[in-house]
């Protein structure tokens, strides 16, 4: 750590300058609750730390007169969890966020850490894919925006082209008759990685779900989005049949590996348990129960 | 003198430590300073086993910043031939752990140690040291290190004459086994297996350690004895005891982990060579892959009842892994197993095996809660067999006083049926069950220790009371010696101060373990106190001119004993001090003593759980801990020694293990996954004292602190079969075994 | 390298202090600033014993860098009691037993504090899982969570 350098800029575009700059060993820095457990642990040795929590894009909260709402990527839990509105909208998202920890992680971590440390596990990502939330990304050659599943690309490893940064996250206009659920299997009542971790996304019109979305994480080397569990909700009344079909779908795409907090047996059996529930939670917080 | 009568004792006093712990300002081991201090680091072997052909330390010594670097040959050489014991630790075994000497024998195992200005400048150093290694094969597991064929870890290790890991053997034995099996029309036969599991403290292992020129040596260090921490260095670095000062700083959590050193030999060597203060903090890391967590066991249990429910045989034979070094916890396992019955034909066989792990260090009540686990589970499946209510099939076969144990002792007046009855009738026993919910119940006992204590009384001159004891203290044992004080003096509790004395200021203590500090320090701070009433009476009769036999102490006051001694207004205990010069001098008294008649301790649990069948994940709903304390001189710290054990047990049962992989290295070095019970995985931890006094103790105390972790393996694992129908023969009971099992019964 | 000087307020008070780029606030706070009373206990943010709160919001301190401290306010064990007279969960912790060695102890007040002081009236479970991110090892939770809802029932009474 004697060559490290910590920068806090202001202004995205002196954010991203130093980005660049700063070259390979560059890291950005959010709630830091991966990045200093990686520091502490000697696997990651970064040269420059760009602290980009000053930058009032990457810490706000916008709800558009269109009912979407734009997080900022670096916004923390425990701010996400007192914005008025944004939990009513997106109680999945919600809990999602505020699974990754403890309290005091709460009060640091963010859904673009979570998502940029691109563990196969982090708690927020199922969610966001199951939202079709998109990224906006800024970079040297300016800005882009990509759906969430679209950013990692392996453990440890994203999408992003060299000097970009998420910026925020984009979750489109709910139409009425949605909610949103997350579950995840872990061990313990609190403080554990996912052992498999569901994130659903529906909306009910007359009884019918007319749209779903599925995700999956732990059980894959990046987030699943499972389509096929998806349509097998939509157009159904998400009776047994239809959500056993979709537990299926989500058991078929199933390729985890062993290690120490689940086994391949494991967890491929309680995605579909964790599917199950998922679903009935949204639908429950559909109907207002 | 009824707890009724009682001023303190019995009542829930406030700690006289508390305010520095609420504020932050309590010192513990890694607070200290000390002018011009550096840092030392350790060189662990990456290999789980590997002989050690040479270390050229030669690169790390140039480095800038480095002061000293030190291998196991600056530690004093203790031949593998011949064994030298300090209590139950073998120094040729102490020393290796410490430092490596002619293998590294676990991936961790110290190999050498640099001191330096600063910790990164030291961490860097540690890279520059090369050590050529000649890598050898491993075992870990208990089973697999018994096979024929195993890696052997030491070649002086023989069972039954040939080289093995097998190291040590303890046999109890009462009657005739098979005889007694031959009687039985119940026989239940179960093998069990459980996991090392770490004492989990939250404090890493820390010391702060300055040796001057001379060889006068000041090591502050969180460690749970201060004397052990004295001789332990002085046997491995050759400066006698005399010539060193342990100072017990506060500990933050020992649970026996910190019966044995690890850093404070490595940091005198270095400050002896370096010439400055040397400070060492181990990381979780280290802790967790370098540091004695207690032994994983395969064990085999055989219990035979006659149908009337008398259980006329018992068999055990229990394999404990001792990690690199012989000393597993068999005592603990083949003594406790069976103590809590009372059984005519005992055959209990402990077994102690060595592996490439660390060396175990004590954990609460070390082995007992891996022999009660099985003996437990049994008794559950041959009261099922029976058709017996398992309390009241335990109740029939209780130990009681006159009982003989298999481990030799006749017990005294013991309080152990009291546990059952009061778990029978609990409100807990009979409240109602939903789905998927389960109850269990268990026993244990635990031998407890006496052991050696002091403790020096002293009347300050403006009459308060200054007491010094030498236990650290781990759980609130201040608050009772205080109590304790208070009561016999016949003053207000909050004028008497308690502080731990070092090895210079007080004398020989024994470790805070083995449940004994309230237990020892009580009698020696009782014994100190009465002399001190002696002498404050003799004061009395000299300022009234009387006999001293005519003065008794009552209420805090020094009275003529009868109307026929005078009529003399009572003395207060500050009114004597203020005259102590006048009288005679200072007012004070010490007592040193082996304490002895410290007797074994019971407990009974009552254990409900839920299970998520989709899931397996298996939660604790309600718990209730019943134990024999003797006399509760803090109801709310023996309560609280029951509640923390419990939630041991319960971790213990369902999430923690060490997991390794194929190098054999500690996978889940980390509180993240080492998994603790955390607070919402606990539910309200109900506890009921039962007091049946110790009569050899002048308090009536029984030690409490390592019984409440024995029951709750066996008690979770009861409940788990009551909720499922499916017994768990392995810990910890964690989801994916658990819905593999039903997964299996499908 | 370079050492950076930060300026921040802790305990209300201000402070200005040296740290490398690298440092986390929980190293400037045992070190330079000699206030030991948040404590490591894992260095991951696994264990909470090293809670302070950074403008108001709980947070491990091993998991922020001391640079980050610049400008903002820290609180920390050292400032919960307040003069002499100690903060009413100290009190009721020493009264009900809530801790053993105490290692664990300052961060479990830290984050109770925090807990009461945004919701008044917590139920248990709601304690539970506030202090989940607190580990402890000598009490098994039970006293800190009656404590804690003790001195919560406590303050409610005396703010009527």
């Amino acid at each position: 750590m004697s060559d490290l350098h910590y920068l806090s800029p202001r202004t995205l575009d002196e954010a991203i300058k130093a980005f660049s700059d700063a070259g390979e060993t560059a890291r950005i820095l959010a709630g830091g609750t991966d990045l200093l457990v990686q520091m502490r642990a000697g696997t990651v040795r970064p040269g420059t730390i760009i602290d980009i929590k000053k930058i009032g894009e990457m810490t706000d909260i916008e709800e558009a007169p269109d009912g979407s709402f734009v997080v900022g990527a670096a916004v923390s839990g425990a701010v996400l969890a007192e914005h008025p509105r944004f939990g009513a909208v997106w109680p999945g998202v919600l809990e999602a966020v505020n699974l990754i920890g403890s309290t005091q992680i709460q009060g640091r971590a963010s859904a673009g850490g979570n998502l940029c440390n691109a563990s196969p596990a982090g708690d927020s990502v199922p969610a966001l894919v199951a939202a079709g939330a998109t990224v906006t990304v800024a970079g040297p050659n300016g800005r882009r925006q990509l759906p969430v599943e679209a950013v990692p690309a392996g453990p440890g490893r994203t999408n992003l082209a060299r000097g970009e940064i998420v910026v925020g996250f984009r979750f489109p206009p709910r139409p009425p008759g949605s909610s949103d659920a997350y579950l995840r299997m872990i061990p313990r009542t609190e403080m554990d990685i996912a052992v498999v971790g569901c994130g659903v996304s529906l909306t009910l019109r007359d009884g019918i779900c007319t749209a779903a979305r599925v995700a999956l994480g732990a059980v894959a080397p990046t987030v699943l989005l499972v389509e096929a569990a998806g349509k097998a909700l939509t157009g159904s009344k998400l009776d047994d049949a239809a959500v056993d079909a979709a537990a299926a779908a989500c058991r078929a795409v199933c390729r985890p590996i062993d290690d120490k907090r689940g086994t391949i047996e494991y967890r491929t059996k309680i995605a579909g348990v964790l599917l199950k529930r998922a679903v009935r939670i949204a639908a429950d917080r559909v109907r207002g129960a | 003198m009824t707890v009724q009568d009682n001023k303190w004792i019995g009542k829930r006093t406030i700690r006289p430590d508390g305010a520095d712990k609420v504020t932050g300002r309590a010192a513990y081991a890694a607070d200290a300073t000390m002018t011009g201090m550096i840092w030392a680091k350790i060189l662990r072997s990456p290999h789980a086993h590997a002989r050690i052909r040479s270390i050229d330390t030669a690169k790390a010594e140039a480095l800038p910043g480095v002061r000293a670097v030190m291998t196991g040959m600056d530690l004093v050489h203790f031949p593998v031939e011949k064994s030298v014991m300090l209590g139950i630790q073998d120094m040729r075994w102490m020393s290796r752990n410490v430092m490596a000497r002619e293998k590294a024998l676990f991936p961790g195992h110290p190999v050498a140690a640099v001191a330096a200005t600063s910790e990164s400048i030291a961490a860097e150093a540690l890279k520059l040291i090369e050590v050529d290694y000649e890598v050898l094969p491993w075992v870990i597991d208990v089973e697999e290190a018994m096979k024929p064929g195993a890696p052997i870890l030491h070649d002086f290790v023989r069972f039954e004459g040939a080289p093995s890991n097998i190291a040590g053997r303890l046999e109890h034995k009462l009657g005739d086994v098979e005889a007694g099996f031959a009687k039985a029309d119940v026989v239940v036969e179960r093998s069990f297996r459980t996991k090392p599991i770490h004492q989990g403290y939250i404090e890493p292992h820390a010391c702060l350690v300055s040796v001057l020129p001379d060889g006068k040596t000041t090591i502050w260090s969180s460690s749970q004895g201060q004397f052990m921490v004295r001789a332990m260095c002085a046997y491995l670095t050759g400066i006698p005891q005399s010539d060193i000062r342990a100072i017990p700083a506060e500990i933050g959590g020992g649970f026996g982990g910190k019966t044995i050193i690890y850093l404070e030999p490595v940091a005198m060597v270095l400050s002896k060579k370096s010439g400055r203060p040397v400070k060492m903090v181990m990381t979780r890391d280290e802790v967790f892959r370098a540091t004695g967590p207690t032994s994983g066991s395969f064990s085999t249990v055989k219990i035979g009842a006659t149908k009337d429910g008398r259980i006329v045989a018992a068999k055990g034979t229990f394999h404990l892994q001792a990690g690199a070094f012989p000393g597993s916890p068999i005592r603990g396992a083949a003594g406790c197993a069976f103590s809590p019955y009372d059984i005519a034909n005992v055959h209990s066989l402990g077994l102690d095996v060595v592996s490439n792990r660390s060396k175990v260090a004590a954990y609460r009540a070390p082995g007992a809660p891996l022999g009660a686990y099985g003996v437990e589970c049994v008794l559950d499946e041959v009261a099922e067999a029976l058709k017996m209510d398992p309390l009241q099939f335990r109740l029939k076969n209780a130990a009681k006083e006159g009982t003989k144990a298999a481990y030799g002792p006749t017990f005294p007046r013991i309080g152990y049926e009291e546990t059952l009855r009061a778990a029978f009738e609990h409100p807990h026993y009979k409240a109602p069950l939903g789905p998927k919910r389960g109850r269990g119940v268990a026993s244990g006992f635990w031998f407890n220790a006496g052991g050696e204590s002091s403790a020096q009384v002293s009347i300050t001159e403006d009459g308060n009371v200054v007491v010094v004891t030498g236990h650290p203290d781990i759980g609130g044992s201040r608050a009772s010696t205080a109590n304790i004080t208070a009561e016999l003096l016949g003053i207000d509790y909050r004028k008497v101060s308690v502080s731990i004395g070092d090895t210079s200021s007080i004398g020989f203590s024994n470790l805070t373990g083995g449940s004994r500090v309230t237990y020892a320090s009580a009698m020696v701070v009782t014994h100190s106190t009465e002399k001190v009433i002696k002498t404050l009476c003799e004061r009395a009769a000299k300022i009234w001119k009387i006999d001293p036999e005519a003065v008794v102490w009552q209420d805090g006051t020094a009275r003529p004993a009868g109307e026929n001694a005078g009529k003399f207004p009572p003395l207060t205990l500050a009114e004597i001090a203020a005259r102590a010069s006048e009288t005679g001098g200072p007012i004070g008294a010490g007592t040193q003593l082996n304490t002895t008649g410290a007797e074994g301790g019971f407990g009974t649990h009552i254990c409900d759980v839920e299970v998520d069948v989709e899931l397996g994940i298996v939660r604790v709903l309600r718990y209730t801990a019943i134990q024999d304390a003797g006399r509760a001189i803090h109801p709310s710290y023996v309560e609280g020694q029951m509640q923390g054990g419990v939630a041991q047990g319960i971790g213990w049962a369902l999430s923690e293990e060490y997991l390794y992989d194929k190098h054999g290295r500690v996978d889940n070095a980390s509180f993240l996954d080492y998994r603790m019970p955390v607070c919402s995985d606990l539910p309200m931890l109900d506890t009921v004292i039962i007091e049946v006094p110790n009569p050899k103790h002048p308090q009536g105390v029984r030690g409490v602190g390592e019984v409440p972790v024995v029951p709750p393996l066996a008690a979770v694992s009861n409940a788990v079969y009551n909720a499922l129908g499916r017994r768990f023969y392995s810990l910890p009971m964690s989801p994916p075994k658990v819905l593999a099992e039903l997964d299996r019964a499908k | 390298m370079a050492k950076l000087q930060v300026s921040t307020t802790i305990n209300g008070e201000p402070v200005e202090f040296l740290c490398s780029p690298g440092e986390t606030m929980l190293d400037a706070l045992r070190g330079p600033l000699g206030l030991t009373g948040s404590k490591e206990g894992c260095g991951s943010g696994d264990c909470g014993a090293c809670t302070i709160t950074l403008d108001g919001r709980l947070v491990c301190s091993c998991l922020v860098l001391a640079a980050e401290a610049e400008g903002r306010q820290i609180g920390t064990i050292e400032g919960m009691a307040k003069g002499g007279h100690l903060h009413p969960l100290q009190t009721k912790f020493l009264e009900m037993a809530a801790l053993q060695c105490g290692i664990c102890t300052p961060g479990v007040l830290m984050a109770a504090r925090a807990l009461l002081e945004r919701n008044p009236d917590p139920t248990e479970e709601e304690v539970r899982f506030w202090l989940a991110g607190n580990l402890c090892r000598c009490t098994g939770y039970d006293k800190i969570v009656r404590a804690v809802l003790e001195t919560a029932a406590e303050l409610r009474e005396a703010a009527q």
